[in-house]
C-alpha cells in the first residue's frame, strides 16, 4: 500500500479532504435530446451518463408483467472510461452492478401504473475514479425523475471506504485500491430505506452502523440537490 | 441486461398471508424456527477426480462444489501470489427456473459474493500457492454447482465451497528443464493451506419478520434478501442485499444480531469437516 494513499497528521486525505467529505459533486438532467429522460452526475473524476426509455413497448412480447412495467437497466464502462482499455463486452462485474442497481430503483417506480410495459435505464460510465455505481443510481434516479415517471421517492448512493483504519466518505479510484472496506450503500432518504447494500472487505459491526449512518447524512444531501436540480429546469418562467 | 424477474411462480404469493401468520407464532411451514436454519449436512471427498469437494444438503436444496487446481503464470501485479477463482452454475436440472447457457445475474452475483468474501479475509493462504517465485503458481478453481434449489444458494454454496477448500490436497508436480511444470494428476501432496473459515448467513425479510435461511417460496416472497459473511472471530467480511424492497437501518442491526447467531451452526458444521480430516 502507497503510504500517501491513506490519513495524514492533519487528519486530511490524499487529496486534501475530510474523511466525510464528498469529492465536488455535479448534477444536469436533460442532457440527451432523444432518451424520454436523462442525467449527467460527477463526483469529482467520475462522470456516469443515465437516459431512461419508456414506458415502451418490450422488444421481447413474452418480456411482461401483467400488473406492472418491467425495470431493464444495464450499467455499462465506455473503452476509454479507465487507465487501461476496457474491453466493452459486458464483465461480469457489470452484469452484477446492473443487477444491484436494478434492486436499488426498481421500488421507488410506480410501475404499477404502466402494466405490459418496459421501462428502460441506460448507465454508461463515461469516466471511472471510483464510485461510478453511485454516481450512476444518483443520476439514472434523477434520469427518471427527467422522464416524468410517477416515483414515491428520489435515490442517492455512496460508498463509504475504510483507509489505514479511518471510515471514508466517496472513496476514489487511488483509495479504493488500497483501501481495507469498500461498502456502498443508495437510499430514499424521503422513505427512509436503504435500496442497495454491499460490503467488500472488513468491518466491524460498530463500523458497518457508523458507515451507513455517514453514507446517509450523505445522500440526504445528494437528495437535496437532486431536487434542487430538477426544480430548476421545470421551472416555469412567468410572462 | 437486468431486467425485473417475469417468470416466478404465483403459488407463494398466494401462500404468503399464511406464512406470515405462522412467523407470527416464531415458525415456519416445516415446523422450525424463524431464526433457525434448515436441516444440513456437509460431505467431503465425494469426487475422486477433483482435488476437493463438497455436497451440501440444507434442507432440500443441494450444491456440489469441486475444486481443480492447476499451474500458472501469477498477475503481474501479485508475483507471488497464486490465484483463487470461484464461479458458479445454476444447472438447469436443479430447477425449472433455469435454463441452460452461460451464468446468469444470479449465478454471478452467488460467485462473486462468494469470492469477495473469501479475498477480503485472505481466508485461503495464496502465498503458499507458489511453485515458483514470479513465474509459476497454483491457480485454484471453485466450481460451484447447484443441483437442487430451494432457496438460500449463497449459504449452502459457500458450505460447500470452504468444505471443498478444507478438503482440498495439491498433487505432486514436477518441473522440467524447459521450465514447465506438469502436474501429477491423482497424486496427493499437501493440504491447501486455509487460514479462515468464512460462513454466510442469509436472512429474509418477509412482511415485517426477518426469518433465517428463506427456502424458495419464502425468497419469492420475501421483499429482500441480505446475505452477511463472517469469519471465525464474527468480524462482518461481505454483505450484499439482494432484492429488490428497500431495507430499514434498525432491520440491517437486527439481522446482523440473527444472523451472527445462526452463523455459529454453520461454523460448527465446517468444524467439523477440519476436524474430520477427510
Amino acid at each position: 500500500m502507497k503510504a500517501k494513499v491513506g490519513i495524514d497528521e492533519r487528519g486530511l486525505r490524499h487529496d486534501g479532504r475530510r474523511p466525510d467529505e464528498m469529492r465536488p459533486v455535479s448534477m444536469r438532467v436533460g442532457v440527451l435530446a432523444n432518451a424520454s429522460g436523462s442525467a449527467m452526475v460527477e463526483f469529482g473524476k467520475t462522470k456516469v451518463l443515465a437516459a431512461v426509455y419508456g414506458p415502451r413497448e418490450p422488444t421481447q412480447r413474452f418480456m411482461v408483467l401483467p400488473e406492472k412495467a418491467i425495470l431493464r437497466v444495464r450499467y455499462h464502462m465506455a473503452p476509454f472510461s479507465t487507465a487501461e482499455r476496457k474491453n466493452p463486452a459486458p464483465s461480469r462485474r457489470e452484469v452484477e452492478l446492473s443487477k444491484v442497481i436494478r434492486e436499488a430503483l426498481e421500488d421507488v417506480i410506480i410501475t404499477s401504473e404502466y402494466p405490459r410495459t418496459v421501462i428502460d435505464v441506460f448507465v454508461e460510465v463515461l469516466q471511472a475514479d471510483g464510485g461510478t455505481r453511485a454516481a450512476g443510481i444518483t443520476a439514472a434516479s434523477l434520469a427518471l425523475a427527467d422522464a416524468g415517471l410517477p416515483m414515491k421517492a428520489l435515490v442517492g448512493s455512496v460508498a463509504v471506504g475504510k483507509i489505514s483504519g479511518t471510515l471514508v466518505l466517496d472513496v476514489d479510484e487511488t483509495e479504493d485500491s488500497a483501501g481495507e472496506a469498500d461498502m456502498p450503500v443508495a437510499a430514499a432518504p424521503d422513505l427512509g430505506l436503504i435500496t442497495l447494500f454491499q460490503l467488500n472487505g472488513v468491518l466491524t459491526e460498530e463500523e458497518v452502523n457508523r458507515g451507513l449512518s455517514m453514507a446517509l447524512k450523505a445522500i440526504e444531501q445528494l437528495v437535496a440537490m437532486q431536487k434542487s436540480v430538477l426544480r430548476q429546469s421545470y421551472e416555469v418562467v412567468e410572462e | 441486461m437486468s431486467v425485473t424477474p417475469f417468470k416466478l411462480p404465483v403459488v407463494p404469493a398466494l401462500k404468503r398471508q399464511s406464512y406470515l401468520n405462522l412467523y407470527k407464532r416464531g415458525v415456519r411451514e416445516d415446523g422450525r424456527s424463524i431464526r433457525a436454519p434448515r436441516q444440513l449436512e456437509i460431505k467431503v471427498g465425494v469426487l475422486e477426480k477433483a482435488e476437493g469437494s463438497a455436497l451440501v444438503r440444507l434442507g432440500n436444496t443441494q450444491v456440489l462444489a469441486g475444486v481443480k487446481v492447476e499451474a500458472t503464470s501469477p498477475f503481474k501485479d501479485t508475483p507471488n501470489q497464486g490465484v483463487l477463482v470461484v464461479h458458479a452454475e445454476n444447472v438447469p436440472l436443479a430447477s425449472p427456473m433455469f435454463e441452460p447457457g452461460p451464468p446468469d445475474e444470479n449465478a454471478i452475483e452467488l460467485a462473486r459474493v462468494i469470492d469477495r468474501s473469501l479475498r477480503e479475509v485472505r481466508a485461503v493462504d495464496l502465498e503458499a500457492l507458489v511453485l515458483r517465485p514470479g513465474e509459476k503458481v497454483w491457480n485454484v478453481w471453485v466450481d460451484v454447482y447447484v443441483l437442487d434449489h430451494d432457496g438460500n444458494l449463497f449459504d449452502a454454496s459457500m458450505l460447500a465451497t470452504m468444505a471443498a477448500l478444507l478438503s482440498t490436497e495439491l498433487p505432486d508436480f514436477e518441473e522440467l528443464e524447459t521450465g514447465e511444470v506438469v502436474v501429477k494428476r491423482g497424486t496427493k501432496g499437501r493440504r491447501l493451506k486455509v487460514d479462515h473459515s468464512v460462513v454466510t448467513v442469509t436472512t429474509a425479510k418477509v412482511g415485517n419478520y426477518i426469518i433465517v435461511d428463506p427456502n424458495f417460496e419464502e425468497e419469492v416472497i420475501s421483499d429482500y434478501r441480505l446475505v452477511l459473511s463472517f469469519d471465525e472471530n464474527l468480524r462482518i467480511v461481505g454483505a450484499q442485499k439482494t432484492g429488490s424492497g428497500g431495507m430499514r437501518a434498525e432491520e440491517l442491526q437486527e439481522a446482523i444480531k440473527v444472523s451472527k447467531e445462526a452463523s455459529q451452526i454453520y461454523f460448527k458444521a465446517l468444524e467439523q469437516v477440519r476436524g474430520g480430516g477427510k
